[in-house]
């Protein structure tokens, strides 16, 4: 305890970003309220679509055909498009298929980026430069340009119709290899010093040292490419075929046609669609944020 | 500790001690798990989508063989290759500046210190999470001539019905509408971010000389910002220039073609119309169309940082 008292005094010099959070908490001025109204109008529009989806999601077919467009229908609410939706199986095994693929592709790119932002940044290896220069060549190759060749190539790997046809070609992200070395770059090299003076491995220092002290940007990485992957539409249309490997945006493209003009199975399954990551959102909000803001500017 | 890091040799020998040879095999050996993905996925079909593109390849196995640029001869003079790019092109300018607008708007009210920080940020950014099909699907839905929302506010407020999706004038701004209600919140957090990192010392010594709000906006908050919004807007423009999803989804390129991007064009020759080498042509014109942009997007770049 009398340790803990001692010391204490002098991490007391870091929450010098305190006053910046505090700094909003002014008067009520006139500026202020009008900032919230316009705010809150945005707010309002941005939820809108949510909110009517929801609204539908809950209305017997009938009510959501009938030609009034009501908040509250004659019939009442009912969870039936749920079940329904639900029933049929589908949404949960998309939603499956699009965990792990996209788990698996965030998990490759981040080894596979981590490794070579690790070289890039302090290793003095013969080629650093060529290699350095084609990799920030490459980040303005847009996805779309690969998609006739990559599909050459899959059908030629006899990959089509398999997960690893949606997997293996989203695993490059240039941009986040070199967010990944600008990080690595500022840790202090000290800290490996001692390390190799011990007698520890490349590989070692990299796991032991470097990987811990990165968990921030690590984190951040992970999110951009798991949302990113989660999302991505045009490659997994492509990859597949075979209605078991749909991913769930592939898989509710699928819907629209399947169900016709059934619009509270629609909007039942758009927004069990997007439940997901906006529960993830809202455990996660200040990772996320954060996350996008720090890897976000980083395609440029 | 102490004692074994003295016993120990100096780290300037030890540095010499990791020869050469050994940084070079650490090294690539480093790289290698990235390199062999980077080259098979990305290098091999950039490469090799060029030469497809001087090439009659075709989707059922066809294959003319070498034809020169005899696909890009064609793609300049095919009017619809013309019309996709110019969609593009229009989606690109009529998308970017709301894009930006809203969002340098929202992380400006937000940026005045708003109470529940939380729940305008879940707001504004929640829908940039959802999936682009979600997206169409709710907007399809509001969209819709008869039971669509907007509509009926429409003639609520004494307007006429608007055929949103079916009338090729309105088609492209109603794909920027949802667009924007899509993706804004991803610029937006990258505004409110470079905001919360101008210093607040700025602003006290403004108010000192008693400017107002709306005086240290535009005198510190949006000059602070310029690399800010030079960075979006590029990004913004690279990223709509890209376009394929929500249209695919919501209006399938219709009505007449009046939506349809070049990303939906090249999907459409190379799957559709089986021709596998000039889809790739119009790639590679696409291509060449992003590389200018990036081009440009480093020069100036290059120049406000020099």
């Amino acid at each position: 305890m009398a340790t803990a008292t001692i010391t204490r005094p002098a991490p007391q010099t870091t929450p010098a970003k305190k006053p910046r959070i505090r700094q909003p908490r002014k008067k009520m001025t006139v500026g202020r309220i009008a900032a919230i109204v316009v705010a809150g109008f945005l707010a309002v529009l941005w939820l809108i679509p949510f909110a009517w989806a929801t609204a539908t999601a809950f209305k017997t077919e009938t009510d959501a055909a009938a030609p009034d467009v009501t908040w509250l229908p004659p019939s009442g609410f009912t969870p039936d498009a749920f079940v329904k939706v639900f029933q049929d199986g589908n949404i949960p095994l998309w939603t499956w298929n699009s965990l792990y693929t996209s788990a698996a592709i965030t998990a490759i790119t981040l080894v596979i980026s981590a490794l070579v932002a690790y070289a890039l940044s302090r290793i003095d290896f013969k080629g650093k430069k060529v290699l350095m220069t084609v990799i920030i060549a490459s980040i303005i190759i847009p996805p779309p340009v690969l998609i006739i060749p990559l599909f050459y190539q899959m059908l030629a790997l006899n990959l089509i119709d398999t997960s690893w046809a949606i997997i293996l070609p989203q695993v490059i992200h240039p941009a986040m290899v070199f967010v990944l070395k600008k990080f690595f770059d500022q840790i202090p090299r000290e800290l490996e010093e001692a390390a190799v003076m011990d007698g520890a491995s490349r590989l070692r220092i990299f796991t032991q040292i470097i990987l811990p002290l990165s968990r921030p940007i690590l984190a951040a990485v992970a999110i951009f490419v798991f949302i990113g992957a989660w999302n991505n539409f045009l490659w997994p249309f492509i990859a597949t075929n075979d209605g078991g490997l749909l991913t769930l945006p592939v898989g509710l493209q699928t819907i629209k046609s399947a169900y016709g003009i059934q619009y509270a199975q629609n909007m039942a399954s758009a927004l069990l669609a997007a439940l997901p990551l906006i529960l993830v959102f809202l455990f996660f909000q200040r990772q996320i944020i954060k996350g996008v803001a720090t890897t976000g500017l980083a395609g440029t | 500790m102490s004692t074994s890091t003295l016993s120990r040799p100096k780290p300037e020998n030890l540095r010499k001690s990791l020869s050469r040879t050994n940084n070079n095999l650490s090294g690539w050996a480093f790289a290698t798990p990235f390199l062999v993905f980077f080259l098979i996925f990305l290098v091999w079909p950039i490469l090799h989508g060029f030469y497809m593109s001087l090439t009659g390849q075709s989707l059922t196995g066809a294959n003319d063989g070498l034809i020169g640029f005899a696909n890009y001869a064609e793609a300049l003079a095919d009017a619809d290759m013309w019309h996709s790019l110019g969609n593009t092109l229009y989606f690109t300018v009529i998308s970017t500046v709301p894009l930006v607008l809203v969002a340098l708007v929202m992380a400006a009210l937000l940026n005045v210190g708003l109470p529940a920080q939380w729940l305008w940020r879940l707001s504004y950014f929640a829908p940039y999470l959802l999936a682009s099909t979600v997206v169409s699907l709710f907007f399809t839905w509001m969209y819709n001539p008869q039971l669509g929302l907007i509509n009926e506010f429409l003639t609520g407020i004494g307007l006429p019905r608007v055929a949103w999706l079916n009338d090729p004038n309105v088609a492209m701004w109603a794909i920027v509408i949802a667009t924007l209600w899509w993706t804004v919140g991803f610029n937006f957090l990258l505004y409110l971010a470079a905001m919360q990192n101008i210093p607040a010392q700025h602003y006290e010594a403004a108010s000192l000389d008693g400017a107002g709000a709306w005086r240290q906006f535009f005198s510190i908050t949006l000059p602070q910002l310029t690399p800010t919004t030079v960075m979006i807007v590029l990004l913004q423009i690279l990223a709509s220039l890209k376009i394929f999803d929500q249209v695919y989804q919501m209006t399938a390129g219709g009505p007449a073609g009046s939506t349809r991007p070049v990303v939906q064009y090249i999907f459409e020759t190379g799957f559709t119309g089986y021709r596998l080498g000039y889809s790739a042509a119009i790639s590679y014109i696409f291509f060449g169309l992003i590389v200018v942009v990036s081009v440009m997007q480093f020069v100036i770049t290059r120049r406000r940082s020099a």
